[in-house]
């Protein structure tokens, strides 16, 4: 071993990123998440296998693509618990397009097209209430978000008349089913909001100025950051996001239940957020570590039931992980 | 002085980690006496009352209250062995009824164990009576004004038989009827045999209630004296720790004099107010001077200097270069090229997780983007000029500010305006919580600044930094202009003289 004397002021700070503590601070997922694959492909029969990768990203799709617009909303200090509900409305509406009930006759890819723009549109419209209430009138996030969490899947059903609605729509469930290079297209399209959003909180001024206000929203409207804007929008964006995950969902069952779809979508979400390392009182994101926790969370869920431990002690499992998840931010914050 | 004093602390030393809080500090109060209690920011009072009602333990020294040895463990604790404190935000629950506040934690019962609503209404009717007060008890108390909410958390005081009411700033939310209506209750409580401390900034009220004062400095008691005895100009020279015998200058700060004459007006306030705590702000800074924005804590110099940053609402008419301007959001004050560092670095200044970069760049961002997006190659590039500049110390532009030193926080904050190219920076305290070489750096900063050409509004409630580094100088005395110095009028004498009296010297 050579010693360094060239450089001593250096040494302290390298020394310090390479602590142990500190590297399982901040890359702690992605350790947990190695582990989990070490440890199945030891004891996982056909655990190496191109189904039980399909299996476990279809599984978790939605609940990133939802998990992305929560990460954002939680990153300025707030929470948005209408995202499943969102996911209904969006899941309700859009069979009426592709079906053709509303527009006879026209053209399946323009109908398509609208079935799936209008739904999001919906969906992101709801946010923007959301944001109007907690940026105007500053009503407590998880108060202002209550109200749709219960109101939206009574929209959706009033929309659907309760009904369960079945369809055939194989050009437009290609959404969610349909596979490029081998892999399904709901697992790219959560692949490309993923890398975009990480893109966008990384190197945009909204992106920085999100995590400005969640870090400290006195301080950040002195510097002349626009709050309410900014607020306004992220809850936008989760509305739109959950529009997408809504869509997916009914795409995978050929089916729109509005008292179903997105059912729970809330806490799932914002699981995957906590164990993927972004700070819950805002501040501190990470999309991709956001992705990282579902994925976690799933393959725990999948580790058990493939080894013959039934789903409800994968559920303790689950609190278990979220459990240290927030230990593990605890240690960061004293 | 033969009279056996009621409360008697002595030689109370409090440390919180570092910072001694209380050193060697006294206070002891005689039966039925209303005892003033005053200091500045960090002085002491507030931990003096808390070490009394056992919020804090002491670290050492002694207190004999009645004549016995006094070991509150908590405020309940004090409040059975008869001192009551009403803290500066009353602590009742507005949404309870009146009643139900009186008797909080000691409720009456009938002889089934269930609660006797009846005799606990007319005892809550008997007590207010006592204090002149007749409201409908049962009815919430958020529905009735502060200085009925004051008045019943008084008499919530009073009916633990209290033999000592503690007052921490209870007339800075009551307007002046209500403060009449508080100090006949004083009067009262006095004639019943009660001694109350009395926590105030407002100098006139002091003079008005209390019986004697005690007066507070950097954790330690200064002076004892009856209030009578004592010239407001007295007072406020000990509180600020200046000797009146000899005030001169001493040359204790780093600025020096402006070298280039102002320039036109860029700034103007005519008699603006400001919530209660303003009414008749005039002040104006023109371009490279440094203008002192001086006054005792309380009155009104954060709140001014908010409003005219768009931080508060305001009324009355603020012009800036020449036109009148209405911002209602920091941003478009921002946008017209001004700065405000705030005194509360903590809470108002810096994104503690953030990076000194991106600290330093939070107002310049949306200029820093193209179409939104951050270019980080100018980004770095201003932020390691203004480091080098300002001779920021950080282990590099990454590392989180919080793990800086306030000087350095400090400078941060200020190149976080500097960047912007601005045209007006407010500094509110910008020294506060500082070390003494970078304060001398920070000073010379903002002297540096204003021979630039930049107009500079500095509050401070330190007097050298006043009197040696402002061109000139506006003192609020309660929310009011009273008094316009120039430099050469400047002198510690003259804003004493103001801050006490109002009158221009």
């Amino acid at each position: 071993m050579s010693v360094n004397v060239e450089q001593p002021a250096a040494q302290p700070l390298r020394a310090a990123a390479f602590a142990p503590g500190l590297a399982f601070r901040r890359f702690g997922a992605l350790i947990a998440l190695a582990l989990l694959i070490a440890l199945n492909l030891a004891i996982t029969p056909h655990f190496a296998s191109e189904q039980t990768l399909s299996v476990n990203l279809t599984q978790i799709c939605t609940i990133v693509i939802v998990g992305v617009g929560m990460t954002l909303v939680i990153a300025t200090g707030g929470i948005d618990l209408s995202v499943g509900a969102l996911m209904a409305i969006a899941g309700a509406l859009a069979p009426a397009f592709f079906t053709g009930k509303l527009f006879h006759g026209g053209n399946l890819y323009v109908n398509i097209a609208f079935s799936i723009v209008v739904p999001v549109a919906v969906a992101g419209l709801f946010g923007l209430f959301n944001g109007w209430l907690v940026s105007r009138f500053r009503i407590q996030p998880i108060i202002a978000t209550l109200i749709l969490f219960i109101a939206g899947r009574g929209i959706a059903q009033v929309w659907t008349n309760g009904d369960l609605q079945v369809f055939k729509a194989p050009q437009f469930q290609a959404i969610a089913i349909g596979r490029v290079l081998g892999v399904p297209f709901q697992v790219w399209i959560m692949l490309v909001i993923v890398v975009v959003a990480a893109w966008v909180l990384r190197r945009t001024v909204f992106g920085r100025q999100v995590l400005a206000i969640g870090g400290n929203p006195a301080a950040a409207r002195l510097a002349g950051v626009p709050v309410s804007r900014v607020t306004c929008l992220v809850y936008v964006i989760s509305g739109l996001c959950s529009g997408v995950a809504g869509l997916i969902v009914i795409a995978m069952n050929s089916a729109a239940d509005a008292n179903l779809i997105g059912m729970g979508m809330e806490l799932d979400a914002i699981a995957a957020v906590a164990v993927g390392g972004t700070l819950l009182s805002g501040g501190k994101a990470t999309i991709f570590g956001t992705l990282l926790g579902a994925m976690i969370i799933q393959l725990v869920r999948y580790t058990l039931l493939a080894n013959g431990v039934p789903d409800a002690a994968a559920l303790v499992a689950k609190a278990v992980l979220i459990v240290l998840a927030v230990w593990l931010q605890q240690q960061e914050l004293t | 002085m033969a009279i056996e004093p009621l409360l008697s602390m002595r030689n109370i030393d409090k440390r919180f980690g570092n910072v001694a809080a209380l050193i060697d500090a006294s206070l002891e109060v005689r039966p039925a006496e209303v005892m003033g209690l005053i200091g500045q920011n960090g002085a002491g009072k507030s931990t003096m009352i808390k070490v009394l009602n056992g919020f804090c333990s002491r670290d050492s020294g002694e207190i004999a209250f009645a004549g016995r040895p006094w070991a509150a463990s908590s405020p309940q604790v004090a409040q059975r062995g008869g001192v009551s404190t009403i803290f500066q935000e009353i602590n009742l629950i507005p949404f309870r009824s009146v009643t139900e506040n009186i008797y909080l934690g000691r409720e009456l019962r009938n002889r089934i164990g269930f609660l006797d609503w009846r005799g606990m209404y007319k005892g809550a009717r008997d007590l207010l009576a006592e204090f002149g007060v007749t409201v409908d008890v049962q009815a919430p108390l958020g529905e009735f004004s502060t200085a009925i909410q004051q008045m019943v958390a008084i008499a919530r005081a009073v009916s633990f038989d209290a033999k000592l009411v503690v007052m921490d700033e209870s007339t800075s939310s009551l307007d002046e009827q209500e403060v009449a209506v508080l100090f006949q209750t004083i009067q009262r409580l006095k004639s019943q045999g009660v001694a109350v401390v009395f926590v105030s900034h407002k100098l006139d009220e002091l003079y008005k209630v209390c019986d004697r004062i005690t007066i507070m400095r950097d954790g330690r008691t200064v002076a004892v004296a009856a209030m009578r005895d004592m010239t407001k100009l007295q007072l406020v020279a000990t509180m600020l720790g200046r000797d009146l015998a000899e005030v001169r200058k001493q040359g204790a700060t780093a600025f020096s004099a402006a070298a280039t004459a102002a320039g036109e007006e860029l700034l103007s306030l005519d008699n603006i107010s400001v919530g209660r705590r303003v009414s008749g702000a005039t002040l104006a800074v023109r371009r490279g001077e440094i203008v002192g924005l001086a006054g005792l804590l309380g009155s009104g110099r954060t709140e001014t200097a908010r409003a005219i940053f768009g931080a508060d609402p305001h009324k009355g008419e603020i012009r800036y270069q020449g036109k009148p301007v209405e911002f209602s959001e920091p941003r478009e004050a921002i946008a017209a090229g001004i700065g405000f560092c705030s005194e509360d670095r903590k809470h108002e200044g810096i994104i503690p997780g953030m990076s000194v970069r991106e600290n330093l760049t939070l107002a310049l961002l949306p200029a820093l983007g193209r179409s939104g997006i951050v270019d980080e190659t100018r980004q770095r590039a201003v932020v390691d000029r203004f480091i080098k500049d300002i001779g920021i110390k950080c282990a590099s532009p990454e590392q989180r500010i919080r793990e800086l030193s306030g000087g350095n926080q400090q400078k941060v904050m200020l190149a976080r305006w500097l960047c912007m190219d601005p045209r007006l920076i407010i500094f509110d305290e910008p020294t506060r919580g500082i070390d003494v070489g970078a304060k001398a750096e920070i000073q010379k900063l903002i002297r540096r600044l204003a021979n630039e050409g930049l107009g500079v509004l500095m509050v401070s409630s330190e007097i050298e930094e006043i009197v040696e580094g402002a061109d000139r100088t506006f003192v609020l005395r309660e929310g009011k202009t009273v008094a316009h110095l120039d430099r050469k009028d400047t002198t510690e004498g003259a804003l004493l003289n103001a801050m006490a009296h109002g009158a221009t010297a």
